[in-house]
């Protein structure tokens, strides 16, 4: 392939970011919002939210209350972590396992409840108006991204649009559509790929021949950095660092997240059928809470009634949404027609007409 | 006021719309210095300027796709998909995300954006730029479907779609572009989105057509008219929603009626037009419902293309059937 004599005309490197090891032991210089521990319990805080909620989803789908349910047991450096670094006004684009970035941004337990229990209510959102629903079609919002990013632009406002995918979604054109263009417009977006290492039963080293999934994005002419996406610390002020960079005009960055996916893709998957325990165990000495627990109880600033107390206080909360949410009556049958348009076309006056009656009849009731 | 072709209707519509709002953009392949492909777009670059004109790279869904981002921000996007061909890779945003963001959050987010693409054959256009997609679009809820006929109704449906809150593909009959001129007032006046229009009234049989068969059906009506058939025309317009009413009532008064379509007869848009009015209209019926569509082949290239593309003489033919029934 190559001639010693031809000219190099173009090199790169991805580089790693890592803040904490595995056992929770700083192996560089904590970024400065680390040295107030206030937040990083905020942080352990947004996790541990994300872990019981989590547990609760599952054990409502296991027993018949909720529908397929895609848990993020072991990622939830990632979401937490990138949230934490958005500003109130960026905007989300999320895929279907980030439930601890839109449980930071303010999307209800309620609201995440009536989503995986087949309610569009769930993706009404009283607070962050303007972030994404919920993206099942994989890597699809990506170019949804690049929409948004040029209306933050054109607007000048100084906001950025967070898009999160996973590995998977690296092979998808869509991702490299939104990528291309963020890099030709300076696009005020960042592009983080949750890398899980699992795409349902392809594993990573299946999906690309790429060295990193970060490197795509060298393609694009955009930045790329791989991190630590089960330290926490570090995923907040990569990210972090990334949005500051594109509200500040100067465009579009690639953040790969480097995390597992411990659990089944969705409560609908059974991962023994192609991966073995002895694969899976390895990565729980890695998962992220564990090891924040480890750096903050070194630093004093965590005992065990401060778990104590927050596991109660959190349990209260999942416990309630879960109660409200299972004392949710369903939509009516005629709000599948009221939202299809703006206006209700005439001609489907009659089709609404027909479903409304036709639920309305005994034995659809009695079902 | 001169008369204009289609296309120069549908430029007036886009630079009457920028005009009047600052949130409708214009983004594709080509649509800025260029002003695309067939010029729908000519002289809007340098109107409105880059922050309003979008040469995109050469990324159909990202075109459609980004157009979903910014209209869910609050911009009116009216994008271009270069060639009716290249229209396919659009599908998954449209169906999966542009027709049902509404939906899926029950009114937060919403989608108002335009989706213009040529379409139909005719031109003698290479290969995937001839094709007729409309009843895969029409197919999708939460979308709406327009074709245009002539430069007047592009004006006024164009300016529609725009001015509409919720997704609009919009497809041009790339055939029509320069075919026909007529005086087309620049006076901001939008046609109603959910109407079909009559465009020509006769009491013997209904024509009932779209895009570029709308003028094939015109001229088979003046031929059916010299051998004392009186024709009634009809412009579907818009594919979806459908003015079932409007059809219906003409064929209610004839009896007889032959739907013209470009797009291959099977799963075409004509079948649903004809079952409407077999479900509604079956006692007024004088004779089977007749569709004269393309074949279900693969659009030709262009030496076949003629023989391939519903013309006045076969819309003719299938009006003397649906007459001599008995």
């Amino acid at each position: 392939m190559r001639d010693v004599e031809d000219d190099v005309v173009a090199q790169f490197d991805v580089r790693l970011r890592r803040c904490l090891d595995a056992a929770g032991v700083p192996i560089s210089a904590l970024p400065g919002f680390a040295e107030d521990v206030r937040e990083l319990v905020a942080l352990y805080r947004g996790m541990v939210r994300t872990r019981q909620f989590d547990a609760k989803a599952i054990a409502l789908q296991r027993t018949g209350r909720l529908g397929t349910y895609a848990s993020s047991l072991g990622q939830e450096a990632v979401a937490v972590g990138a949230a934490s670094a958005m500003q109130p006004d960026d905007v989300l684009l999320p895929s279907f396992r980030e439930h601890g970035a839109q449980l930071w941004r303010g999307v209800s337990m309620l609201e995440l409840l009536l989503y995986w229990g087949g309610d569009e209510r769930g993706s009404r959102f009283h607070e962050t108006r303007q972030d994404f629903p919920v993206c099942v079609p994989v890597g699809s919002h990506a170019p949804h991204a690049a929409g948004v990013a040029l209306a933050l632009k054109l607007r000048g406002e100084g906001r950025a649009a967070l898009c999160i995918y996973g590995d998977g979604a690296t092979s998808k054109g869509d991702v490299d559509e939104a990528l291309n263009v963020a890099g030709v417009w300076l696009l005020p977006a960042v592009f983080l790929i949750s890398n899980n290492q699992w795409a349902i039963s392809v594993p990573r080293a299946r999906q690309s021949a790429a060295e990193t999934l970060a490197q795509k994005g060298i393609a694009a002419g955009l930045p790329c950095i791989q991190v630590d996406g089960n330290d926490v610390i570090a995923m907040r002020d990569t990210v972090g660092r990334a949005l500051q960079r594109a509200r500040a005009g100067a465009g579009a960055s690639v953040v790969e997240a480097l995390t597992y996916r411990l659990g089944d893709h969705t409560t609908a998957d059974d991962a023994s059928r192609y991966r073995k325990d002895a694969e899976v165990s390895p990565h729980w000495a890695e998962e992220p809470i564990a090891r924040l627990r480890a750096y903050l109880a070194k630093v004093g600033a965590w005992h065990r009634e401060d778990e104590e107390r927050l596991l109660i206080e959190i349990g209260a909360e999942v416990e309630t949404a879960a109660s409200v949410y299972l004392a949710t009556p369903p939509q009516p049958v005629e709000s599948m027609f009221d939202f299809t348009y703006a206006a209700l076309p005439a001609a489907l006056i009659e089709q609404r007409s027909a479903a409304v009656s036709e639920a309305g009849t005994p034995e659809a009731r009695h079902g | 006021m001169a008369e204009i072709n289609l296309v120069q209707a549908i430029n007036l519509a886009l630079a009457h719309a920028m005009t009047d709002d600052p949130s409708v953009l214009v983004l594709g392949e080509d649509v800025g210095l260029d002003g695309g492909v067939f010029r729908a777009t000519d002289g809007l670059f340098a109107r409105f300027g880059a922050q309003r004109v979008f040469d995109t790279p050469l990324s159909e869904a990202l075109i459609a796709g980004m157009s979903i981002g910014l209209a869910a921000q609050g911009f009116r996007p009216v994008a271009e998909i270069q060639f009716t061909g290249f229209v396919y890779p659009t599908i998954d945003q449209m169906a999966n995300h542009a027709s049902r963001l509404r939906t899926r959050t029950r009114g937060r987010l919403t989608c108002p954006m335009v989706l213009r693409s040529p379409c139909g054959g005719g031109i003698h256009a290479p290969e995937h730029h001839s094709e007729s997609p409309e009843a895969m679009f029409a197919h999708i809820p939460g979308l709406r479907v327009v074709i245009p006929s002539s430069p007047a109704r592009a004006y006024g449906l164009l300016l529609a779609a725009i001015r509409d809150p919720d997704p609009v593909v919009f497809l041009e009959p790339s055939r029509l572009y320069r075919a026909t001129h007529e005086t087309v007032a620049d006076d901001g006046e939008a046609l109603p989105l959910d109407r079909s229009f009559v465009l020509r009234e006769g009491g013997d049989v209904t024509l009932i057509a779209w895009g570029a068969m709308v003028q094939e059906a015109l001229a088979a009506a003046e031929e059916l008219e010299a051998s004392g058939i009186d024709a009634e025309v009809i412009d579907v317009a818009t594919l979806k929603p459908l003015d079932t009413a409007t059809i219906l009532a003409s064929v209610c008064r004839t009896g007889r009626c032959v739907i013209a379509h470009e797009a291959p007869l099977t799963g075409g848009f004509g079948g649903e037009i004809a079952a409407r009015i077999v479900e509604r209209g079956l006692v007024s019926l004088l004779a089977p419902v007749e569709r004269v569509a393309g074949y279900d082949t693969v659009m030709p290239l262009p030496r076949l293309e003629q023989y391939y593309l519903p013309n006045a003489t076969r819309i003719v033919a299938a009006a003397r059937r649906a007459r001599a029934y008995a």
